[in-house]
């Protein structure tokens, strides 16, 4: 296919903005500015030198977070954007350094997280020589971004920025790229008054709403006897919180959250009936098998949420609200389709739907609540085991914080503990890889996450093994100050794999048996506060201590080596095969 | 469901590297295109990709909706062969001093609906166009008499119920479309299997 840039045929000449002589690079901030960014994280290097040689004049509007690796910029990018509900900006150098921001592309496009990452690129004309750190990242990102774009010249550069923020955040958002040659940072053109974008022909966000599917939603609502809401980070992402409390407290549907979901209606609800999937609630588990009305918002039916799919609620019709058309019928066979956006689709329904409260419905979810807490949830939080478990730290947590942290947690069994047991008061306070399941998420995506929710308080919970895949972000939070708060559960495991091996693989503990450094002296040789417990007569104090600490503090917790988490529905098997131990 | 052939009709954008974004969708569910043709349309800056692929009708829909769902496509719609008019085109070099000497040769050609687009000295080339058997045919007649080269072409294919692409082209660039905005088709065709 021919080459064909961004320019489209100027629309009125009478109108022609004025213009004014200035770099590529210079652009590219100013189109971020317009943008109303404020914090970007990035690493230069080379072919990224023109753009950080501008950025030295947009201080402090543009403020710089230096990371210790792009990996951590990209995951301090998706903690912003999570946090924040704004585009999450990460910046690098062509080669490794592009390269190095592949996995939390992957990570903001299946968690569908708005980010904007531009990374420098060789001179327009060794594209292709294998020049010193050229790589073909439009060709490595295609898989991993909703939209990339290679810019060679100057003249390019205000609009496909302005494209890729409108892209990033509208319809069902994701992380976009721009690759910007380095003579199109250094080349200056003259540049009209930026403007932002807000429509591409072939690109439609959302849809005209068709109101016939609300009503046959509506219709199946009313007439059910057990209905039951899913919904995921749709409703977060769509800024729908109190559409969606609307919703549940008129139509008295008990509602069960997705990991990524979870927050949007708060852990108290009386109809927040718990979390969904592998390691979720009991009664949300069995009971999608026995509801006769599927609502689902916002989410896509994720294999850790469904379990086997063909025993997936197959007794329920499935009303499904997404804003992406492909998520409809994907997995689950919908009965009625609502498309659209659903901070517009929710309130048309709640208008339908009668007012109604399901109390025999509810009671059941609270049966198997207690079966769980008798089973597992007791044990966990209250421990009469001499060791400590992840749980009781966040039982401990809760009762000081309240529920008012930003929550941000890596991948593993400490993750699932902490979605499981955090108390959450508001929207946007579990910050979690959910879909792609990175290790070493976490701390970079704490520091991301204080920077785009600076009033809150932010604690990063992390595994043993995960915190030693980006450790050296302490680099990060020593340099900028930033104030996080991070507890290593450390059960001296990768105990999620140890747990599989216990279970599935009798035992064969096949290399999970990670050894650790002194966290609180790394930490130290951050010049970071830390403490190590181990004794549960400390840990409430050394908690407090890390909380009420100004600036940073690591807190080591020795935890149970061999505890597993359940509830659990193993690989292969359906949502009411549930296993409570 | 049946595995079928099902032909894959999209206008996009003419942009660098969506032809990658679009042939990334098969192949990351290991899906091979049997066969893919990409051209301008009959609207200028818009560029018509005919895909070719058997599949049934579930995974066709799905890997249709992935494709509609990229940024510079604007519209994808599938067909079984049954509901496209369909043609590829062949090449045959063959050596002339055959064609000249054995008139058998001609025959062949003339009950194939050849046609010499070359006459050279040494050899001769003929095109045809036609479903898969209709130009597998001729090189198995050819065969014998010296088939110096052949190419194909990949299909092309005219959609029965199609009313063309100006129409809806218009209103994809409408800032706010109507209610019959096309891209709710999808939907549309779910009322003839969903009803209350």
């Amino acid at each position: 296919m021919s080459t064909q840039t961004l320019a489209q045929p100027a629309a009125s000449p009478a109108a022609a903005p004025e213009t004014t002589p200035i770099t590529g690079a210079v652009a590219t901030l100013q189109a971020l500015v317009a943008e109303g960014v404020d914090t970007i994280f990035g690493y230069p290097g080379g072919a990224i030198i023109p753009i950080y040689d501008a950025l030295y004049d947009f201080q402090p509007e543009l403020n710089h977070v230096l990371v210790r690796h792009e990996q951590g910029g990209i995951h301090a990018a998706q903690g912003y954007a999570r946090s924040s509900g704004r585009v999450g900006v990460a910046l690098a150098t062509s080669g490794p350094g592009a390269t190095n921001l592949v996995t939390g592309l992957a990570d903001a496009m299946i968690d569908s997280t708005p980010l904007v990452c531009i990374t420098g690129q060789v001179f327009a004309h060794l594209l292709g020589t294998d020049a010193f750190q050229e790589t073909d990242i439009i060709n490595i990102t295609t898989p991993v971004t909703k939209w990339n774009y290679q810019v060679t010249r100057a003249e390019e550069i205000p609009e496909a920025l302005a494209k890729a923020f409108y892209i990033a955040r509208s319809g069902r958002p994701g992380p976009v790229l721009v690759d910007i040659t380095k003579n199109a940072q250094m080349q200056t053109f003259d540049a009209p008054a930026y403007e932002r974008c807000t429509h591409i022909r072939s690109y439609r966000p959302a849809p005209v709403v068709r109101k016939e599917y609300i009503e046959q939603a509506a219709a199946l609502i009313n007439s059910a006897k057990r209905p039951f809401i899913l919904w995921g980070q749709g409703v977060v992402l769509g800024k729908a919180e109190q559409e969606f409390k609307e919703f549940v407290d008129k139509s008295g549907i008990p509602a069960a959250w997705t990991i990524l979901g979870v927050g949007a209606l708060a852990t108290g609800h009386p109809l927040n009936v718990g979390m969904l999937g592998m390691h979720g609630n009991y009664g949300p588990n069995v009971l999608t098998n026995e509801c006769d009305v599927l609502i689902a918002i916002g989410m896509r039916f994720d294999d850790r949420v469904t379990g086997r799919l063909d025993k997936y609620a197959k007794q329920a019709q499935v009303v499904h609200l997404d804003i992406d058309p492909t998520e409809i019928d994907k997995n689950v066979k919908t009965t009625v389709p609502v498309w659209g956006d659903c901070k517009e689709t929710l309130p048309l329904l709640t208008a339908l739907v009668e007012r109604k409260e399901h109390p025999e419905w509810l009671a059941r979810f609270n049966e198997y609540t207690a079966e769980e807490v008798d089973a597992v949830i007791r044990e966990e939080l209250f421990p009469t085991s001499e060791e400590l478990t992840m749980g009781e730290v966040l039982q401990q947590l809760n009762e000081i914080t309240g529920g008012e942290a930003v929550i941000v947690s890596d991948v593993g069994q400490h993750q699932m503990v902490a979605c499981r047991y955090a108390l959450q008061n508001q929207s946007r306070s579990h910050v979690t890889s959910g879909g792609l399941g990175t290790m070493g998420f976490a701390l970079p995506a704490a520091i991301g996450a204080k920077f785009g929710a600076p009033h809150r308080p932010v604690v990063a919970i992390i595994g043993d093994g995960g915190v030693q895949m980006t450790i050296q972000e302490l680099g990060t939070i020593m340099q900028t100050g930033v104030d996080v708060k991070i507890i290593i559960l450390n059960n001296q495991f990768l105990g999620m794999v140890r747990q599989w091996q216990e279970l599935f693989h009798q035992r064969r503990y096949s290399f999970v048996d990670i050894q650790s450094p002194d966290f609180v002296t790394v930490a130290a040789g951050y010049r970071i506060a830390g403490q190590r417990v181990d004794d549960r007569a400390e840990l409430r104090s050394a908690l407090e201590k890390m909380l009420a600490h100004p600036g940073s503090f690591l807190l080591e917790v020795m935890v149970t080596k061999e505890n597993n988490i359940f509830p659990m529905v193993p690989q292969g098997c359906s949502v009411a095969e549930i296993r409570l131990r | 469901m049946e595995r079928q052939e099902y032909n894959i009709t999209a206008y996009t954008e003419n942009q660098v590297g969506l032809l990658n974004r679009i042939a990334i969708i098969f192949s990351r569910r290991k899906i091979n295109i049997e066969s893919l043709n990409v051209s301008p349309s009959e609207i200028e800056g818009i560029h018509r990709f005919n895909i070719v692929i058997v599949e049934t009708e579930e995974v066709v829909e799905k890997l249709a909706k992935q494709i509609e769902k990229q940024v510079e496509v604007l519209k994808v719609y599938y067909n079984t062969n049954a509901d496209v008019i369909w043609q590829e085109m062949a090449l045959y070099k063959v050596p002339t001093d055959v064609i000249a000497e054995k008139v058998l040769v001609e025959r062949l050609l003339r009950e194939n609906g050849a046609r010499a687009v070359v006459i050279r000295k040494d050899y001769t080339v003929f095109e045809t166009t036609g479903h898969r058997e209709e130009t597998d045919n001729l090189i198995k007649a050819l065969q014998p008499y010296g088939l110096i080269e052949f190419v194909r072409s990949a299909r092309i294919a005219i959609i029965k119920a199609s009313e063309g692409f100006h129409r809806k082209l218009q209103e994809f660039e409408r800032r706010e479309p109507s209610e019959e905005v096309a891209e709710n088709e999808f939907l549309n065709d779910r009322e003839q299997v969903f009803t209350m």
